[in-house]
């Protein structure tokens, strides 16, 4: 009987059955930022412990990074301290750390796939819940809170019990103007917030294979809005070539052995799963969420549901989403207007997000009344967008051009919503107060859905502005 | 280091209504900007609380009635979202040493059980009886057993759920794990220089 990737890279990993019952799992990468780690490194320094495998871990800083100046210290005292801590804390446990200023420093999960340290096969663990991103690569991926953080620093393993692992197929050709963004955005609604609950998702079918590693990795994502601790692809064709001339990458003969062996880690045709799913992407068009949740949300043709349309044991959340939200129930999601249009994240922050929003800006306007920003993901993705003329594509049209971060995502940093500002969004969590203000409101879609709605000043089909094929 | 075995949580207890409460709101990502998890525990959902104070309601982390309370009673996919171990935390430092649900996230269940927080689960119609009890009834006394898998609320027993992993955990004392991942850490050496990725391909 034929094994999924899952269950390979889980036994390949496996230490040992520990007297609790669960497994203990070694981590191929940790990768460490500055907020869930330092009570993780001070208690690592209480107890006298080092890092055993400290070529195994690597830090950026993301989350609280101003965009707009990197001048130290920090305005903000708080996150200066953050930093300056991180620093300490690498130097002190020669921890390597691409820090800011480094062409290499952005969101840990832009940085991990482009610096080539996401390999197929690998276990990865970060004290963030979006590292299923590196799944993409068929790498089993996944976050942890802070008292894992300091077992993966002390011991290289964390002591986990084993996923189910659900199938999901998404058949067909996307249309253009529906991107990865659509595809997870209608697979958490099919599924729910909670439907993924000890699985892992594989995801496959024609329209997966035909996806771009960025996709890949904006599908993967936000398996965890999914309820999914981890999701991932199988690796192919797709995968080797991204990765082929990444600085950690393999290279020489040990980059054909490395092919062979990665491939081998893919699921087998005939692999056993714990349930199928199946989703025609074909059928979809660009997503919108309406509510608080990430499956809260409707194709940008549809309306936002009413309570009362709801089966009764949905409707109070859904009212409670509506309120929240400030819809009655039954308009269109096209024309809700917007305040702020955010271009970023772990989700959508990568070259190719940047080059869809450009190609639906290009020329155009964003409405008086919205501020627009841009964060490019890493530094390294700022630098190529700006080679490119990116930069120049947005400015023109009215956007801010901003540093690499998380910034608005989760607004740890000086970026953020004010009272109960709409916001128009490519991050990956519409949370009531996500965005910085305790009554802002976010509405999810993809990063040419948000180029749309900033020109628009609403929401809008983007379809088209984009005219002419994919 | 083993810690002290966790066998029984007592108390009073505060019910939270709702399904799908995400970490950001359990407590806010301004509150992460900070090296330490001092001083979460006054935060705890902040934003909830503030929003209802505005319309003149009251969250029952603000309701006196409530004040003391050890056991917190939530209803679907608690802890959803963000994998910040400081909700779990911040509803430690705040009072809380058991929650009583229907769900849990993975993440948050997992931190929970890391610093000490265990999370019993029961079907929704139980879960609500219980609410509905407390709101009713503020002092109920009630107890969570893990030994037993028992909660007991007013002399009446329901029985709860709890991976046995995480229940073996609390009851040895090895909720915090990492000196048992030290404990035989040749085997980790060992499995390191196996894999390809790191002995070269």
């Amino acid at each position: 009987m034929g094994r999924t990737l899952f269950s390979k890279v889980w036994d390949l990993h496996t230490v040992r059955k520990l007297p609790t019952g669960q497994t203990q799992l070694f981590v191929g990468l940790h990768l460490v930022h500055e907020v869930t780690s330092p009570q993780a490194f001070e208690m690592l320094r209480a107890r006298g412990w080092k890092v055993p495998f400290p070529s195994r871990t690597v830090a950026t800083v993301d989350h609280i990074v101003p965009t707009t100046s990197l001048a130290r210290p920090f305005a903000d005292a708080e996150a200066e301290e953050m930093l300056t801590s991180l620093q300490q804390n690498c130097r002190d446990f020669g921890v390597p750390l691409h820090d800011l200023g480094s062409l290499e420093q952005g969101i840990v999960h832009v940085i991990g796939p482009e610096l080539g340290l996401t390999q197929p096969g690998m276990t990865i663990a970060c004290g963030d819940s979006h590292t299923s991103t590196h799944g993409a690569f068929g790498a089993l991926a996944f976050g942890i809170g802070t008292s894992q953080v300091r077992d993966v620093l002390a011991s290289q393993c964390l002591a986990l019990d084993p996923l189910k692992v659900r199938r999901i197929d998404v058949t067909g050709t996307l249309a253009p103007g529906v991107y990865a963004k659509d595809v997870i955005l209608g697979i958490i609604r099919k599924l729910g917030v909670k439907g993924g609950v000890g699985y892992a998702y594989e995801y496959g079918g024609e329209a997966v294979q035909r996806m771009s590693m960025e996709e890949r990795m904006t599908l993967c994502n936000m398996s965890v809005e999914g309820g999914a601790r981890a999701g991932y692809v199988n690796p192919d064709a797709t995968t080797f070539s991204y990765l082929k001339g990444c600085p950690s990458a393999p290279s020489g003969a040990a980059w054909d052995r490395a092919v062979t062996w990665w491939g081998s880690m893919a699921s087998d045709a005939d692999a056993q799963y714990d349930d199928r799913v199946t989703l025609d992407g074909g059928a979809l068009e660009p997503q919108v969420t309406w509510g608080i949740n990430p499956s809260q949300s409707v194709g940008v043709s549809g309306r936002v549901p009413k309570a009362a349309d709801a089966a009764p044991e949905a409707r109070a959340q859904i009212a409670e989403a509506l309120e929240y939200m400030g819809f009655g129930g039954g308009e269109t999601i096209s024309g809700t207007k917007i305040d702020v249009a955010f271009i970023g994240s772990c989700t959508n922050g990568r070259l190719s997000d940047l080059r869809e929003a450009s190609r639906v800006v290009k020329g155009r306007k964003v409405a008086p009344h919205v501020k627009a920003l841009v964060v490019p993901g890493s530094q390294s993705v700022r630098a190529a967008a700006e080679k490119e003329g990116l930069d120049a594509i947005f400015r023109d049209a009215g956007f801010e051009w901003r540093g690499a971060g998380c910034s608005m995502c989760l607004a740890m940093n000086p970026d953020r919503l004010e009272g109960r500002q709409v916001c128009a969004s490519s991050s990956n969590r519409n949370f009531k107060g996500r965005q910085g203000s305790p009554t802002g409101r976010t509405l999810l879609m993809s990063p040419a859905m948000v180029a749309a709605a900033a020109l628009a000043g609403e929401v809008a089909d983007v379809r088209p502005l984009l005219g002419g094929v994919r | 280091m083993t810690l002290s075995a966790i066998r029984r949580v007592s108390g009073t207890a505060l019910p939270l209504r709702g399904d799908d409460v995400d970490t950001d709101r359990i407590i806010p990502a301004r509150f992460l900007v900070s090296i330490t998890f001092e001083g979460l525990g006054a935060h705890a959902f902040e934003d909830d609380r503030r929003s209802l104070s505005a319309k003149g309601e009251t969250h029952p982390f603000d309701d006196a009635r409530f004040q003391g309370a050890g056991i917190l009673l939530v209803n679907r996919n608690f802890g959803c979202g963000s994998s910040r171990e400081h909700a779990p935390q911040a509803l430690q430092r705040g009072g809380i040493k058991a929650v009583v649900g229907e769900s849990f996230s993975e993440i948050f269940f997992g931190n929970s059980v890391a610093i000490g927080l265990p999370c019993v689960t029961l079907p929704r119609e139980t879960v609500q009886e219980l609410q509905t009890l407390v709101e009713g009834a503020p002092k109920s006394a009630l107890s969570v057993d893990l030994e037993s898998e028992t909660l007991v609320a007013e002399g009446k027993a329901y029985p709860v759920s709890i991976p046995s992993n995480a229940r073996e955990a609390f009851l040895s004392g090895h909720w915090d794990g990492t000196s048992m991942l030290l404990d035989r850490f040749d085997e980790v050496e060992a499995l390191a220089k196996r894999l390809p990725y790191i002995a070269g391909f």
